[in-house]
């Protein structure tokens, strides 16, 4: 190292003791004032811009960010003064990669040779992950994520918009999913490129092609690289989505794929045939509640009926043969043929209103079996199970059977009376 | 070709005389209408589930706007 000094005193002189003592020693201070001007004065050194990953971000007081650039092999110190951290336009945190652009300089407390950090831009995973966080934190503000925004989903949809790529097994699974659950629903596909530059200009309009033509739109893609599912972050798009008029449904990539459409649409289905079944209702619960309504219905009929009925049957059981007969062991032959004539008026009143029963029996009948006897009918039989349906086949005396809803009478016959 | 009562409105229709049925206080008559209705309408849904068959269209750009095509699927 050849170092030169000019001594105030005029030319250096070596003498015995100064060459026991070697040169004059430089200050430490005097060291590093020449390492910075060294470092400072070469134009190599200036405005480099430098490739690397963040490490060690420590933010100091005054507004000073401190962190670590490095790749596999090295690493530079570096640090951004408050006006240049000030103007990052991302987070910056450990871990992302970015390029740089500062002049190297010596960091003389320290001695440590150090980038002063100009501009500061994330490039590739960084630069997505950056964007993303811009994108996300901007329509964040402007409540555009807000739950309140958030439409719930037709339950029966006539129209259900997809906007996916022709291409693909997205549209497949999607349609296979849906003709098993609602088949009732019509389906408008509406092609749009889901990755590359010009995909997010192409989801726009196909979501606009859709408006007005369907109940509830599905945005979906299959899954991909980071890069491939770009195009769903887009401000654009997002904007799009949020002023749609029906509900959105983003359906992008895997479960584990996060977009800026999941936050901004109505629902996030984690795969497209996930949507597919969000929104759409399964056929079996709905025949499931189709069968309880229509039980419900024949359930309040019957119950109109039965009112009706026992009223009837009131009147009825009074004038019953056993209710005869003990009235008739009390009052004799002329109240016999007055409980008679009480029952004929009765079973007209019966008849007059048969035809009314009849038809309701009918329509009862195919989905009630025992709505028959419940609703105070009777079947008589002989003690050996064959049924009587004629008067004339029955003798006095003869014993019968007379079955009800909830268990049968042995009786026997007080007299008869045919009516031709 | 006759737009087909969507779905929902029958089924909201027949959920409506069910709930008119269990009011009980309907005279018989009238009943028994909304009954029959009723039938008619459960009918109805459950044969427009067991014949649907999923229309899937594919929305096109055409000279007069957009244009709705078939579209297959093996």
């Amino acid at each position: 190292v050849a170092l030169s000094f000019e001594e105030p005193m005029g030319t250096l002189t070596l003498h015995a003791d100064e060459r026991v003592q070697g040169p004059r020693a430089l200050t430490v201070s005097e060291l590093a004032r020449l390492l910075r001007d060294t470092v400072r004065s070469n134009p190599l050194l200036t405005r480099v811009l430098v490739r690397g990953e963040t490490s060690n971000v420590q933010r100091v007081s005054g507004g000073i960010v401190f962190f670590t650039l490095k790749d596999e092999a090295a690493q530079i110190p570096c640090v951004l003064f408050r006006n240049a951290a000030e103007s990052l336009a991302f987070d910056l945190e450990d871990g992302m990669a970015v390029l740089a652009t500062g002049d190297v300089d010596l960091y003389a407390r320290k001695g440590e040779v150090q980038l002063v950090v100009y501009t500061l831009a994330p490039e590739g995973v960084g630069l997505f992950w950056a964007t993303f966080q811009a994108t996300r934190k901007k329509l964040d503000a402007e409540g555009l994520f807000a739950a309140a925004r958030k439409r719930p989903l037709p339950t029966y949809p006539e129209h259900i918009g997809l906007v996916t790529s022709e291409r693909g097994a997205v549209l497949h699974d999607f349609v296979t999913v849906l003709r098993r659950r609602f088949p009732l629903a019509a389906v408008v596909v509406s092609p749009a490129l889901v990755q590359g530059p010009e995909a997010p200009a192409t989801l726009r309009q196909a979501l606009a092609a859709l408006a007005g033509r369907v109940d509830v739109v599905i945005l979906a893609r299959g899954g991909g690289s980071l890069e491939d599912l770009w195009c769903f972050n887009d401000e654009g798009l997002a904007r799009s989505i949020a002023a749609y008029p029906v509900p959105v449904i983003s359906a992008v990539g895997h479960e584990t794929d996060v977009t800026i459409a999941d936050f901004v649409a109505d629902v996030r289905a984690p795969t497209p045939s996930a949507a597919a079944e969000l929104v759409s209702p399964d056929a079996a619960d709905l025949r499931d509640h189709l069968r309880s309504l229509v039980q419900a219905c024949l359930a309040g009929i019957r119950d109109m009926l039965h009112e009706r009925e026992r009223s009837l049957a009131g009147a009825g059981g009074r004038l019953s043969p056993s209710g005869l007969r003990s009235e008739v062991a009390d009052s004799g032959e002329q109240l016999r043929k007055l409980g008679h004539g009480l029952r004929d008026a009765a079973v007209r009143t019966l008849a007059a209103r048969s035809e009314r029963l009849d038809s309701l029996a009918d329509r009862l009948d195919a989905v009630s079996p025992l709505g028959t006897l419940r609703r105070g009918y009777a079947i008589v039989e002989r003690d050996d199970g064959r049924v009587v349906t004629l008067a004339r086949n029955v003798r006095t005396a003869d014993p019968l059977i007379v079955r009800l809803q909830d268990g049968r009478l042995h009786v026997h016959v007080d007299s008869k009376q045919e009516v031709p | 070709m006759t737009d087909p009562v969507p779905f929902e409105d029958a089924l909201a229709a027949l959920e409506a005389k069910v709930e008119e049925l269990s009011r009980g206080d309907v005279p018989l008559e009238r009943a028994l209408a909304v009954f029959e209705e009723g039938l008619a309408l459960y009918r109805q849904c459950h044969g427009m589930l067991a014949q649907a068959e999923q229309r899937v269209t594919k929305l096109v750009a055409a000279t007069d706007g957009l244009r709705e095509e078939p579209l297959a699927l093996e």
